[in-house]
């Protein structure tokens, strides 16, 4: 606990610092500018450009700054995962168009990299428009940097029907997940014709841009479900501490990592080969596979730490795998305990995910601590929103949840209550300044 | 359906924007030239006059700008985005009103940007009201009085039918009884105190208030069986009725009163119908619902005219929404009226409760359509 505080003390000094010298730095460059009008919500504290440079932390430790939005793939995939999630799913509203589904896109496009400058979603957007229009930005953000807000958007397997035309366009590979053992998937909470992942280090930030979103798309789009992750259970980046889920493990401590690009190339990025001829569009993408993991909180509360240990593998107070020393030791399968029996059990959660286990598969996690209060029966509706992402979800999700659905330990913990997979196309093009989500599906 | 790509063009109150990196049109005299570098925006003047004028910005630095003229207090009159290292682009703005304004360059699309002074002289540029405008208060003010007619006589039916002890025929004379009152009610409830007599719900009590009106008799109806005061709520009722079609048929009503009036319609079909909590004992809410649209469409269809010289794309986005809300209303029709609110699934609920957003959404953009000429 005292890491985390430490943690939290540091990055509120850290974004108190960087406003502090930005504003400097703004007072400076527009010694004349009006107080009443601010274009972007926080000053020059959001950008990478303006004031950047004058900023007191260290890049890789700024929680303010901006993700760059544009790049080969998109962002919120291997960007070191930020604290917090706004995750949406959403269906096409029927009778809806491809042209009005490719115009959406665009305004999506256009709003989202503004937004994840730290600017409002349209200019004057909160207060600078018509005092008789509802503003076109919805103003929870303002005053706040871009907090590494990133937006990354995937389609549904629904998406390719004969809706928008898109049937010859569905890569192989973008088919429903199978059911897995023990499954309770409720309907409301799975699916989706597009999906819409928010992350950011200011949960205000998540939220206003998928509620401005969202807005957007009133008539086009439809909200099937979403979800709030109010911290990160995974580490994208070596620079990253692996963190813990709401059992209180280091779990995805061999998560893949933004360091290594060939082990991302090879598990992570669908390469044009996966896709060949009208799938082509999603080359450079990436599929992203959802699941609502409801923990049995007060259950595993209850239970002794041997056997929490030996249902992950790892021990507790620093996550080293059992028999090992420290967390990131390599975790010896061979290993025997004092009784005899494999040091690390058959069936415990890093054994079942370990890629040794399961012909090299590996993905990467990236997934958040959720809570949504309560159960109606005052227990915590709490879990693990499992977000992962990987180059084919059915050669490595699938075999590694059959896998872990058949023989988990863990399982008697937790339940999968809600279930979805998208295919999130490639990067927007930082040279094309017209591009858009999905323009190579779509055009 | 349109998607709202084109609702963050905001329509400024004062002036129009005659749009961006259009071909040059001419404006009065010669293009305003600006030069936004990374760290200036420098006008070729600080001084115009009213009228339309345009600006011709070329960008000179290294990164993505964009320039605003803005009001002395910041509203954005006009603005152009996205304007990458070297292009140029013009924007042609009418400036309505004398007064200070200001251009502003933000290099990188964030921060508070560079201003540039710039005072405009000159008469105000005025325009005529807009005779249709008139026409269409008109309208609408003549459409609320029928419907008061008809609240007045509807009401008197379901008295009576209470009065006489005949449940089954007050029952079915309730929903009826409503609609035009849900059909104008905006224009009721803003004749403040007598809106809970007639159409609080059961909850009214805890402010200190007694539960009259409908919704106490749809109670005595449905759930408790006519009680010995039933007699009194109804005739006062009738009373309270009277009184509000009286003020409702004299109610003064503008095109900006019948745009919010029509957006409110809106809002109570969101918050209080779309929950089923309106008419919790007979389940009618779909009359009411069915009845508040058909008075936010009034509201809309008077206003139509004008919006269509001043906002075409707002016209064609309003009628696609509203089209499908249209058939999403009357895929629910049951015999003469509606289907019962706790038969209605909850995908078909969440239908409606999305087109509603949609309608909602545009019919938001209405009022600064008429504020715009």
């Amino acid at each position: 606990m005292t890491e985390r505080e430490a943690q939290a003390t540091g990055r509120g000094a850290a974004s108190r610092r960087a406003v502090l010298s930005t504003g400097v730095g703004a007072g400076l460059a527009a010694a004349t500018a009006g107080a009443v009008y601010a274009g972007s919500r926080a000053g020059a504290a959001a950008s990478g450009s303006s004031g950047a440079d004058s900023m007191a932390a260290p890049a890789g430790e700024d929680m303010s700054a901006a993700v760059p939005f544009r790049g080969v793939h998109q962002a919120g995939i291997v960007t070191p995962a930020q604290d917090r999630m706004h995750f949406v799913a959403l269906d096409v509203v029927p009778g809806t168009t491809r042209e009005e589904l490719t115009a959406l896109l665009r305004a999506w496009t256009k709003a989202t990299e503004r937004m994840t400058l730290g600017a409002e979603a349209a200019p004057g957007g909160v207060a600078g428009g018509n005092p008789l229009a509802a503003p076109a930005d919805t103003g929870e953000a303002m005053g706040l940097p871009a907090s590494g807000l990133t937006m990354t958007i995937g389609f549904g397997p629904s998406l390719f029907d004969d809706r928008f035309g898109l049937a010859d366009r569905r890569p192989e590979a973008l088919i429903e997940l199978p059911a897995f053992r023990g499954d309770a998937l409720r309907p409301e909470r799975s699916g989706g014709d597009m999906a819409l992942q928010a992350c950011a280090h200011d949960p205000q930030v998540a939220v206003h841009a998928i509620r401005n979103l969202v807005r957007i798309g009133a008539g086009t789009v439809s909200v099937r479900w979403s979800q709030l992750g109010f911290g990160r259970t995974s580490s994208t980046s070596t620079s990253q501490a692996t963190p813990r889920n709401l059992f209180g493990y280091k779990d995805g401590t061999n998560n893949l990592k933004a360091e290594d690009p060939e082990l991302l190339e090879r598990h992570v990025w669908v390469q044009p080969d996966d896709v060949p001829g009208a799938a082509a569009w999603l080359a450079g993408g990436s599929y992203l596979v959802a699941r609502r993991i409801r923990m049995h909180i007060e259950v595993w509360d209850r239970t002794s730490l041997q056997e929490q240990d030996a249902t992950f593998g790892r021990r507790k107070l620093k996550g080293e795998p059992m028999g090992g020393s420290e967390e990131f030791d390599e975790p010896d399968f061979a290993a025997l305990g004092s009784d005899g029996e494999p040091a690390i059990p058959r069936d415990s959660h890093v054994f079942l995910a370990h890629a040794s286990q399961l012909d090299g598969i590996r993905i990467l996690r990236r997934g958040y601590n959720f809570t949504d209060g309560t159960d109606g029966l005052g227990r915590l509706d709490a879990g693990l929103f499992f977000i992962a992402f990987m180059r084919d979800a059915h050669a490595q999700f699938v075999p590694m949840q059959r896998a872990l659905a058949a023989k988990d330990r863990l399982n008697e913990y937790i339940v999968h209550d809600g279930s979805a997979l998208f295919a999130c196309p490639p990067g927007i093009d930082p040279d094309v300044p017209s591009d858009f989500w999905g323009r190579a599906l779509f055009t | 359906m349109r998607t709202r790509a084109t609702t963050v063009l905001l329509a400024p109150l004062l002036v129009v924007a005659l749009g961006a990196c259009t071909q040059a049109k001419s404006a009065g005299g010669s293009a305003i030239t600006v030069d936004a570098s990374d760290d200036a925006c420098t006008m070729s003047t600080s001084t115009t006059t009213t009228g339309d004028r345009e600006f011709r910005i070329t960008n000179t630095g290294t990164k993505v700008t964009e320039f605003y003229v803005l009001t002395e207090d910041g509203m954005v009159v006009s603005e152009v985005e996205n304007l990458t290292p070297g292009m140029t682009r013009s924007l042609h703005v009418t400036l309505k009103r004398p007064g200070a304004y200001k251009g502003n360059c933000k290099p990188g699309m964030v921060g508070d940007g560079i201003d540039a002074a710039l005072a405009v002289t000159g008469d105000t540029i005025t325009t005529d009201t807009d005779p249709k405008l008139e026409a269409a208060a008109g309208e609408y003010q003549a459409w609320v009085s029928a419907q008061a007619d008809e609240l007045l006589i509807r009401t008197a039916e379901f008295v009576a039918a209470v009065k006489a002890k005949d449940v089954a025929q007050a029952k079915s004379l309730y929903a009826v009884a409503r609609a035009p009152w849900e059909r104008i009610e905006p224009v009721a409830e803003s004749f403040g105190d007598l809106d809970p007599a007639i159409d609080g719900r059961e909850d009214v009590i805890a402010e200190g208030l007694e539960f009259t009106g409908f919704h106490r008799l749809e109670k005595d109806l449905w759930v408790d069986g006519l009680q010995a005061d039933s007699d009194a709520i109804a005739d006062r009722l009738l009373a309270d009725v009277t009184t509000i079609v009286e003020k409702s048929k004299a109610a003064d009503l503008d095109g900006l009163k019948i745009a919010n009036g029509a957006k409110e319609l809106l809002d109570e079909m969101a918050t209080g119908k779309i929950t089923g909590e309106e008419d919790r004992y007979s389940h009618t809410d779909l009359h009411d619902f069915a009845a508040n649209w058909e008075g936010s469409k009034k509201g809309m269809e008077v206003l139509k005219p004008i919006l269509t010289d001043r906002n075409q794309l707002l016209v064609a986005d309003y009628n696609q929404a509203a089209t499908t809300l249209d058939g999403l209303i009357a895929a629910q029709r049951e015999g003469e009226g509606y289907r019962l609110y706790t038969d209605v699934p909850q995908a078909e609920i969440k239908a409606l409760s999305d087109a509603l957003t949609a309608v909602g959404e545009q019919v938001g953009r209405v009022g600064a359509a008429l504020a715009t000429q």
